[in-house]
Formats: structure tokens, sequence, C-alpha cells
């Protein structure tokens, strides 16, 4: 794996995965959005202004904490959490909403519109939208906006307008759906502000390089901690937006071991889980080829997840790439693992994580203990746990 | 796909436009589809579509996505839609175009889906979100058995991809009359008559067909004087069987009248 890594190529394909599926009307916005990208990137106007963004208002770069008590608990490798839940508005999603509102401001459009599962990528949106006076409608399944009605709270006092998905499993699935339907049909003033690496290209390469400032942060920062790469660097993954935003900068290091955690519900032997990559299959879902959660005749299957943001039955096309060529491995935890793992950093560290890191929390408390205490531990730690209060209070019941 | 043109050429000769006239396979119940398909053809209906149910149809607005989950509740799956067609074709004497969503026929497997396709008499394909950059093994294997490939054309189709467009589609082309998804509207979008007027432009071209919001005789009307050679409804005709789920030969009887008002009012 020292070779250069290219993808996606100009088909915007990551080896057979990716491509652009979608109804006839978005094909030629979706085409403009790809120009305006390849032209905004190089612009020094644009890379500045976005700099100073994410440092003036999101509060960039985010600390690498080291968290001793966790790592003498487990008793083997250093574990390290890069605090993407100091971020402003609470989670790793304003790297990718500030980089898509601006670019949306120079292709003159005046409205955004956007999907949203926990509610975090939402909220993201809904802030940026007020920063720079968009328009702004955000569509979310009926069962999250019970699961995190906080955030939907925060959204319309925000000024976003809401709109419940009742379609479907009403959770993100449906929501992106909707806000596709949305998209296609007000194009021309509106910009689709997707939030996680999925959908078709261009999404999962822009959503990835706005999100990879998270991966080159760890770097700079590991190399000035402990003059070395990390061993193993791990992140949650239901699209696979902070995953990927994590791992991008060190794909081309093979001696790093990258590992994606998802959802696992109940249980991967029950049908009441999100884990698209470790128990789907190739196919097409929301534009693009990857792996879905489908039966035998295509349909696409009801997922289950404690998590509303991992609670998805597809995945971006990059992750399936990368695993299939070996490069990144993932896994699946289950609701009552990530529940403990919630409990136990918030115990030791005093840090409560967000549902979704607190899925790979639990992977790296099964790995570290077996690993040695001169090896070094990643996480992202991709949000924060205040918007899953409610939902922890109610399966912990009186236990606190 | 001979049985596509064919349908065209007859209904222009009677200087009209073709009726294409849209159910979702299994909706309500599999063993009312038969039935409601010999409504239309009865009352005029010159081709049939038959959509194939799907669990996220990004294209289709409330009425057929409701549709959808009514035949995917009672059981029908793309298998099960072919075999209808062939029941179809058995009954009515009109062609048949399938519309399926992609991930099921690509789960299928395309050569499988088109040799089973064209062994129930399958005229031609529909897939609402392929478009024809990502449809080159799609469209070879649909050629080489015979089977019509329909792409859709929309407002915001460049002139370039036009061409493209154009050149895919075997037995008609599909214009999206909107920015949007498809369901009932009051009226006909100005932009349904720019992109007709577009597509007329070209010499060499297939037949042109428009839907999506296409749902009353006036639309009809206008579409045919506006040159088009086939209109296709619907979320109208879905309507109608979403208002007369228990009642089959009530609802047969609707589709076949308003079939006919259709039939009527697409006169150049």
């Amino acid at each position: 794996m020292s070779r250069v890594y290219s993808f996606p190529d100009p088909a915007g394909r990551f080896g057979p995965y990716g491509g652009r599926f979608v109804p006839e009307t978005l094909v030629e916005p979706l085409r403009e959005l790809e120009e305006a990208y390849f032209r905004l990137r190089e612009d020094e106007g644009f890379r500045e202004e976005l700099n100073a963004l994410l440092r003036d208002y999101a509060g960039r770069p985010t600390p690498l904490y080291y968290a001793s008590r966790l790592t003498e608990r487990l008793g083997g490798a250093k574990i390290y959490l890069k605090r993407e839940d100091l971020a402003f508005t609470g989670a790793h999603k304003i790297n990718n909403t500030l980089g898509q509102a601006l670019l949306a401001k120079r292709m003159g459009k005046r409205r955004l519109v956007a999907e949203t599962g926990a509610g975090q990528h939402g909220v993201a949106t809904a802030t940026v939208a007020a920063l720079m006076g968009f328009e702004c409608t955000v569509y979310m399944g009926a069962e999250d906006m019970e699961r995190q009605a906080i955030n939907v709270y925060r959204m319309r006092l925000l000024g976003a307008e809401v709109r419940r998905v009742e379609a479907g499993s009403r959770t993100l699935k449906d929501a992106i759906n909707e806000a596709l339907r949305d998209w296609a049909t007000n194009v021309r003033d509106t910009h689709y502000l997707l939030g996680s690496a999925v959908g078709p290209h261009p999404y999962p390469l822009i959503v990835r390089d706005f999100q990879s400032v998270i991966g080159l942060e760890i770097r700079r920062q590991i190399m000035e901690r402990e003059g070395r790469l990390p061993d193993v660097v791990v992140a949650c993954v239901g699209g696979g937006s902070n995953a990927i935003g994590t791992f991008y900068p060190f794909i081309e290091d093979s001696e790093v071991r990258l590992v994606g955690v998802e959802a696992g519900g109940e249980g991967l032997e029950t049908e009441r889980h999100a884990a698209s990559l470790v128990r789907g299959s190739p196919g097409i879902l929301h534009g693009a080829y990857s792996y879905v959660l489908q039966d035998e005749h295509g349909q696409i299957s009801a997922t289950h997840s404690v998590s509303a943001g991992l609670d998805y039955p597809g995945v971006g096309p990059e992750h399936a790439y990368l695993k299939e060529s070996g490069r990144a491995e993932y896994v699946a935890v289950e609701d009552r693992d990530a529940l403990e793992a919630f409990i136990t950093l918030t115990r030791l560290e005093g840090i409560m994580p967000a549902l979704e890191p607190a899925h790979a929390l639990a992977h790296v408390m099964k790995i570290a203990p077996a690993m040695r205490r001169d090896e070094i531990i990643l996480l992202t730690l991709s949000g924060r746990g205040e918007k899953d209060l409610e939902i922890v209070r109610r399966a912990l019941g009186g236990a606190f | 796909m001979r049985g596509i043109a064919r349908a065209f050429r007859e209904s222009l000769a009677k200087g009209r436009a073709a009726v294409i006239g849209f159910l979702t396979a299994g909706d309500p119940r599999p063993e009312y589809t038969l039935r409601y398909a010999e409504a239309l053809v009865e009352g005029g209906v010159d081709i049939l579509e038959l959509g194939v149910p799907f669990s996220d149809p990004v294209a289709d607005g409330v009425t057929i996505q409701a549709s959808a989950q009514r035949a995917l509740a009672a059981g029908m799956r793309l298998s099960d839609a072919l075999k209808l067609s062939s029941e179809i074709k058995r009954s009515c004497q009109a062609p048949i175009v399938i519309l399926s969503y992609l991930n099921p026929i690509f789960r299928m497997g395309y050569r499988r889906f088109f040799e089973e396709a064209s062994s129930h008499g399958v005229d031609g394909v529909v897939v609402p979100d392929l478009p024809v950059e990502e449809s080159a093994e799609f469209k070879e294997m649909a050629q080489s058995l015979g089977l019509a490939t329909i792409f859709l054309a929309s407002p915001t189709t460049s002139e370039a991809r036009l061409d493209r467009v154009l050149k895919a589609s075997t037995g008609f082309v599909y214009l999206v009359s909107l920015l949007g998804v498809t369901g009932v509207r009051r009226e006909v979008s100005q932009e349904a008559l720019k992109l007709l007027e577009r597509v007329k432009a070209r010499r060499e071209r297939p037949y042109a067909a428009v839907g999506f919001g296409v749902s009353a005789p006036e639309h009809v009307a206008m579409l045919a004087k506006a040159g088009a050679e086939g209109v296709i409804v619907g979320s109208a005709l879905v309507k109608i069987v979403e208002e007369n789920l228990d009642d089959l030969e009530g609802c047969a009887q609707r589709l076949r009248s308003f079939a006919s008002s259709l039939k009527g009012a697409a006169r150049f």
C-alpha cells in the first residue's frame, strides 16, 4: 500500500464503488457541483476563507487528548482521543458544512437542504445557514425527531425549517430520500448539503476532503507528542464521514491499522443492526454503488441502532473500497457495549461521548488490553453526548 | 421492442399521441394488476408501463411511494412483476415497459433480468436512477436480447447530454416535464414545452413521450397539440387505485373510463 492513492477516478469511482446513479434531473447539477468544487479547492481566497472560519468560528484545531485514566484502566496501549466533540456545535459535522456552505455561496445558491439522523449534521447546517444567510430546510425521520428532540429544537432556534419524514423506517435513509426529492424540485437555487461521505459523485469526495482536516491535525499533533504515527486508528462508521476524514491522511502509511466500527444494534445474528460493511452486500443506494443492507430481492432493509447517526443501511463507497482492498478493517459493536463504553468514559475521564463514537470506544476497550504499553491507539471522538442523555437515561433505567 | 414502435406508428397514423399508462405491479394485491391492465387497454391505453415497487423510490412523489409500499406489503417483487408481465401480455394486445429502480435489477443480475424480461414478453425497460453515463453494460445486454432501453431527459439536461440520451434511447425517450418528482399536478409546466421543442428540433431521434405530472385529459390535449408523440400518465391512475382499494370491479371501471378520456384528448 505504499503506492500513491488517487481515488476517486474521474467517473467518481473508488475501484468499482461510487459513481452517480441518480435521476436525470440531478445529473447536470452534480456535474456543476463537481466543476465548482474542483475550481474552488485550488482557489487561494476560498481556502483562506474556509481556514479562517475553521479556526475562528469552529474552534479548530481541536485538541488531541491523552486519556491516561482510561489507558491505565485497560492496561495496554496508550489511548489518544481526537476531540471533535469540542468542535463548534458539538461534532465533526461543522467541518463539512462550513466548506459546502462556502461552496454553495460561490455557486450563487440561496437555499440549503440537508438530511439529518442524530441531528448533528442538521444543527451544523442550520448554523452555517444562519451564519451566511441561507434559507434552510432539514429533513429528519420521525423516529429520529423523537429520540433527538433537543437537536430539533436547536435547528428551529437557528431558523431552519425541520420537516418530519414519515416514510419507510422513518430514519436517516428516508430523510436522504426526501432531501433528494426536494433538491430535484428546487435544484436551480438550492444546494444539497449532504452530511455524510455517501451519495453520488462528487459528494463522497467533497465530504472526505472537508473532513480530512481531522486526520491532518491528528498527524501533526501525534508527531509533536509522540514523535511517531499511531499503531491503530479507530472511528465509528454510519455513512462514514468522520471515519474517512480520520483515515484518509493515513491511507498511504501502511504501518497504521485503520479500523471502522459499525452499529451492531441488538446483535448481528438478529436483523436489528446497521452493519452495512460487516453484514451487507454490494448494491446501489442514494446514488452510489457501495455496500448496503438489502434482502435477496434488492429491497433495502430496515436497520436498528441505539445511535441515530449510525442507523443507516448504506455506507460511503470509499469505505467499501478500503474494505475490499484490505486497507481498512470493519467491525461491529452492539448497543449495550456502546452504552457501557459511554459510562466508562464519563466516569473515568469526565467526557460524555455521543453514542456514535461510543461504539468506536467500545472496540478500543476490547483491543487495547491486548496491546503493548508502548503502542498507540487513536480514537476519533466524533461528537459529544448531550444529545443522547435521554436515550442513555431510558436505556439504563434506574441505574443512575 | 418492435411492439413499442408499432404502438406509436398506429396511434400517430390515427392522428393522436400514444397514451402510456402506469400501474404499480401488485398494488394493492398481485391478482388485481391484470384486471387493471386490461381495463386500461380496453379504455384506450396504447402502452402499459408496469412499475416494480422499491423501498426507496427517490424519483417518485407521495402517490407512487404509497403505492409501492402497498405492493411491497402484498409481496410483489421484481421476479413476480416479470411473471405478471407475461400474464398481461397473454390477455392484452399492448406492449409492456417495465419501470424499476436499479438495485432490484442489479441484485437479480443484469443477464438474468434481461433474459427473464425477454422470455416474459417485456418490450422495454425504464430505470429512473440509471443515467446514460452508467449504462454501458446494461444497454448492451438489453439490446442483445431485443429490449428497448428508454432513458429520461429532463429540463436540466444539457444540449450535449441530450444528444447522448436520445442516442441511447430506443422505443421512445421519456421526457420529464418538470423539476421534481412524479405526482398529480394542476397544469403542464412551461419546462415541458421547452424540452419537447428542444427534442423535436433534432432530426434523428426516438419518439418523444412526456411524463411526470401529466394527470388530466387537458394536459394530454395540450402536450399532443405541442407535438408530443406520447404521453405518460402515472400518479393520476395510481390515485384511482388508491381511492378504490377494496373495489376491484369499480376501480377497473374507473380506470377504463379515465383511460378513454385520455385517449380522446390525445388528438393532434
